[in-house]
């Protein structure tokens, strides 16, 4: 996978900035030529992650990057914080799992939405979320 | 901070969500709403939703709250106007949405609305005819 242009990145410290990273991917989304259920799955993916780096981890950045693999096009996006983490990452990714009082729908939800979803996350240093989305 | 407009159009409360919500202009639309159904005593209540291109988690259950906190209040709530892809994307992400009516369009959620007020009439006239007491 190769960077196909230059990132853009957001830093998100509140409700306003989880719209610009909609906003944002959205635009990606349409220029990279996604599909509507596509652009539509991959905007609700990053509003789910970019709500939840606000809210679980106090705020962070988000990089949207357009991305080639040889044969196709797409969009990665990245999603840091360096909040708590997250100690149990299995039960964080389990449908209705949540500590924030939402519908524990944003990670796992988040992850069915998307072609690939990494995650890495360490207790007490932060988390970041790696989620790409290729043309079909 | 945006707010959303409510409209009384006869005994029934529409609004139309235009813009893309921050969380607090979501939360703001729920206290508004609720605030709007006890001043005006409408028992309908329809939230256009076609001018939006996703609707998250976030979205999603305040959408649920409002019909909740509208049936308590003695109104029926009904969503309208999802767009195809949206509704793929919030089936997909974990949210189907239970106990909120929809509707295709803003004409169609009237005539819901209306058969519904209709048949709970027709229950309460039933009820009266019943004499309260049966003695043998």
């Amino acid at each position: 996978m190769t960077a196909g242009g230059a990132a853009e990145r957001i830093a998100v410290t509140s409700d306003q900035d989880v719209v610009r990273v909609r906003q944002l991917v959205r635009t990606v989304a349409v220029a990279v030529k996604l599909s509507l259920v596509d652009q539509t799955k991959l905007v609700t993916a990053a509003s789910e992650l970019a709500r939840n780096t606000l809210v679980y981890g106090g705020g962070g950045t988000v990089e949207v990057t357009r991305v080639e693999n040889g044969r196709r096009a797409g969009i990665q996006i990245v999603f840091a914080d360096q909040g708590p983490g997250i100690p149990d990452l299995d039960l964080a990714l389990t449908d209705g799992y949540t500590t924030g009082g939402g519908l524990g729908l944003g990670l796992s939800g988040a992850r069915r939405l998307v072609d690939e979803f990494a995650i890495d996350t360490a207790v007490g240093k932060g988390t970041t979320i790696s989620v790409t989305k290729w043309c079909r | 901070m945006e707010r959303v407009p409510v409209l009384k159009i006869g005994d029934i409360l529409l609004v139309s969500i235009q813009i893309d919500m921050e969380d607090q202009v979501a939360l703001q639309l729920q206290e508004d709403l609720a605030e709007r159904i006890v001043a005006s005593g409408c028992h309908g209540v329809i939230i256009d939703i076609s001018a939006l291109d996703i609707v998250d988690s976030f979205v999603g259950r305040t959408l649920a709250t409002i019909a909740s906190i509208s049936r308590v209040l003695d109104a029926e709530t009904v969503v309208v106007g999802m767009r195809p892809a949206v509704a793929i994307t919030l089936v997909e992400l974990g949210l189907s949405l239970p106990g909120i009516r929809t509707a295709l369009n803003v004409e169609l959620g009237m005539e819901l609305l209306a058969r519904e007020r209709a048949e709970d009439d027709e229950d309460r006239d039933d009820d009266a005819d019943e004499p309260a007491v049966t003695t043998p």
